[in-house]
């Protein structure tokens, strides 16, 4: 399969239909693997790791999984294709930077992507739409053994997995939820959140992992620990942490609604109209309009149908895809007024908000 | 009172004190303003204390762990990596580092982890492999040395559990199936 041919289907992110959860996007687990014996890809020499790509692709390409699937060198993509998987979250910057010795093998709906020779010799990693820690789970375990029967695995007894960095020992398991939270942005309850979520042994990131910020109101939270516990105890704990920031979330928004409702329905008014008018928009203030819009769905001030349309643009609205619909290596002001338009096309037929539904009599 | 903390980075004096419980094992750590501007603590986006316990942890004036280290094998064997190459770089050479470098990690993991013990998934069929691999070596190493020896009786037996255990899955399968079956018969005549 080729990667035009990979980024033109239907993929989980951009295409599902409304997930159950509307404050959870999405849920990734990933696992990083080592071959028994060989140097970690940053201190192998290059013909080793050419040996071990070569190796990791055919053992992960032939499991059931990847039967249908992307599978190739990093230097082999153009640095559009590697900014796209980037913005759809199925490789690493890291991964994109490396310029030989590297690959990737992504399935066709894009629900499991294997980096091969990033920070470990394999980083496998599933991602499912909406709160789905458990299928996440069950999916990347079958995953991880088939690979298991055709490599050897770095383990030892004491220490579990053994990767390159000592804080993925153990379980090699990191489990992360992307999470919608404008209402604990708007009332600036974040950084206390943040506080609790650390105390508790998680980390908060921003939507594309460490140093990035949180435009959208979009946050990544993910188990800090991986040794010492089993991989279902984290994802118990984890979840848990997640379901009470939903409950945080959820209450900061009736608080919204009671106490300030006006100023929530002019911000989400607002996002509405620039989104049906604008004729220059960035990327970062289209992830922010777009939060808005979001929020207002799951308010219902527009009808449940639309999240589909907001959950694609959130990804879509990204530079590389833009530039893709673009077909040039456009410059950034060209850029705005292109997302711009197709915002201005997107909604042009999109449903007026409806804001008689919390009128108090 | 207590003496005025150190930045766990840079030694200037602290300003910024964190603390995390995980379980119910509590860590500090203790940064100056401009480390924690440097590492994002301030920031709601959010940071990554076990990044900075790594750190702090490879900081020769805040722990001994490094001294540790050094104090045992200065270079791995299997691929040349040295205690100051993970100062460097943060990460490993090799899996054999682990062993290598035991005395360095051991102190490591207790600030960083919620235990020292993996008690996850296991890789059975890679361990089951490799126990196979080594057994099949040790046997023809051992038929080779009885050729040699003209102990024919020892060496028609190697020969035989060779066979065995070179029959793949088949034979892996009986065995496997027979080992669960007796431990309960065991104990139920015990129980009598």
């Amino acid at each position: 399969m080729k990667i035009s041919a990979l980024l033109a289907t239907p993929s989980e992110l951009t295409d599902t239909a409304s997930s159950k959860c509307a404050v959870v996007l999405m849920t990734r687990i990933r696992l990083a693997r080592n071959l028994a014996g060989h140097s970690f890809p940053g201190w192998a020499k290059e013909p080793q790791r050419e040996d071990i790509l070569a190796r990791c692709r055919e053992a992960v390409g032939a499991t059931s999984a990847m039967k249908r699937s992307v599978n190739s060198p990093v230097a082999d993509l153009s640095d559009l294709d590697k900014q796209i998987l980037v913005e759809r979250h199925l490789i690493s910057r890291e991964l994109s930077g490396t310029k030989r010795g590297a690959g990737i093998v992504i399935n066709r709906d894009q629900t499991c992507s294997v980096m091969i020779n990033e920070e470990d010799h394999l980083r496998i990693q599933v991602l499912r739409a909406g709160f789905q820690l458990k299928k996440a789970w069950s999916q990347i375990d079958a995953i991880d053994c088939e690979i298991e029967e055709r490599l050897d695995y770095a383990f030892d007894p004491e220490l579990g997995y053994l990767t390159a960095c000592p804080t993925n020992l153990g379980t090699g398991m990191r489990a992360s939820a992307m999470m919608h939270l404008p209402a604990l942005v708007i009332s600036s309850q974040m950084e206390k959140v943040v506080r609790a979520v650390n105390q508790l042994g998680m980390v908060v990131r921003g939507l594309f992992g460490e140093g990035s910020d949180a435009s959208g109101s979009i946050f990544q939270i993910s188990n800090q620990t991986t040794l010492g516990e089993s991989e279902e105890a984290i994802l118990k704990r984890l979840g848990s942490v997640l379901q009470s920031i939903v409950e945080h979330e959820l209450n900061a928004r009736e608080k919204l609604l009671e106490v300030d409702s006006g100023k929530l329905f002019d911000k989400i008014g607002r996002a509405y109209g620039i989104l049906q008018n604008c004729h220059q928009l960035t990327s970062s203030e289209a992830m922010n309009l777009l939060s808005l819009l979001r929020l207002g769905i799951d308010l219902g001030l527009f009808p449940e149908a639309s999240r589909a349309v907001t959950d694609r643009l959130l990804i879509e609205a990204q530079p590389g895809h833009i530039q893709a619909v673009g077909g040039l290596d456009l410059e950034s002001a060209k850029r705005d007024a292109l997302r711009a338009e197709r915002m201005r096309l997107e909604f042009n037929d999109f449903a007026r908000p409806d804001f008689s539904l919390h009128q108090k009599t | 009172m207590a003496s005025p903390l150190k930045c766990d980075l840079c030694g200037k004096p602290a300003t910024v004190h964190l603390t995390q419980i995980v379980n119910s094992k509590m860590h500090k750590v203790d940064l100056c303003e401009a480390c924690a501007q440097a590492k994002g603590v301030t920031d709601p986006g959010g940071f990554s204390l076990a990044d900075l316990l790594l750190k702090a942890s490879m900081n020769p004036d805040a722990s001994g762990a490094v001294e540790a280290g050094n104090s045992g094998a200065a270079v791995c064997p299997s691929c040349g990596f040295t205690p100051s190459d993970f100062k460097k770089h943060g990460r490993f050479g090799c899996p054999q580092c682990f062993r290598t470098f035991a005395g360095m990690v051991t102190p490591m993991l207790d600030s960083m982890h919620k235990g020292t013990r993996h008690v996850g998934k296991v890789p059975h069929r890679a361990i089951e492999r490799r126990s196979l691999h080594d057994r099949l070596v040790e046997l023809e190493a051992g038929l080779i040395a009885a050729i040699k020896a003209e102990r024919y009786e020892d060496a028609a037996r190697l020969r035989d559990e060779l066979q065995q255990l070179r029959q793949p899955a088949a034979s892996l399968d009986l065995t496997r199936n027979a080992a669960p079956a007796s431990p309960p018969a065991a104990t139920s005549s015990s129980a009598r």
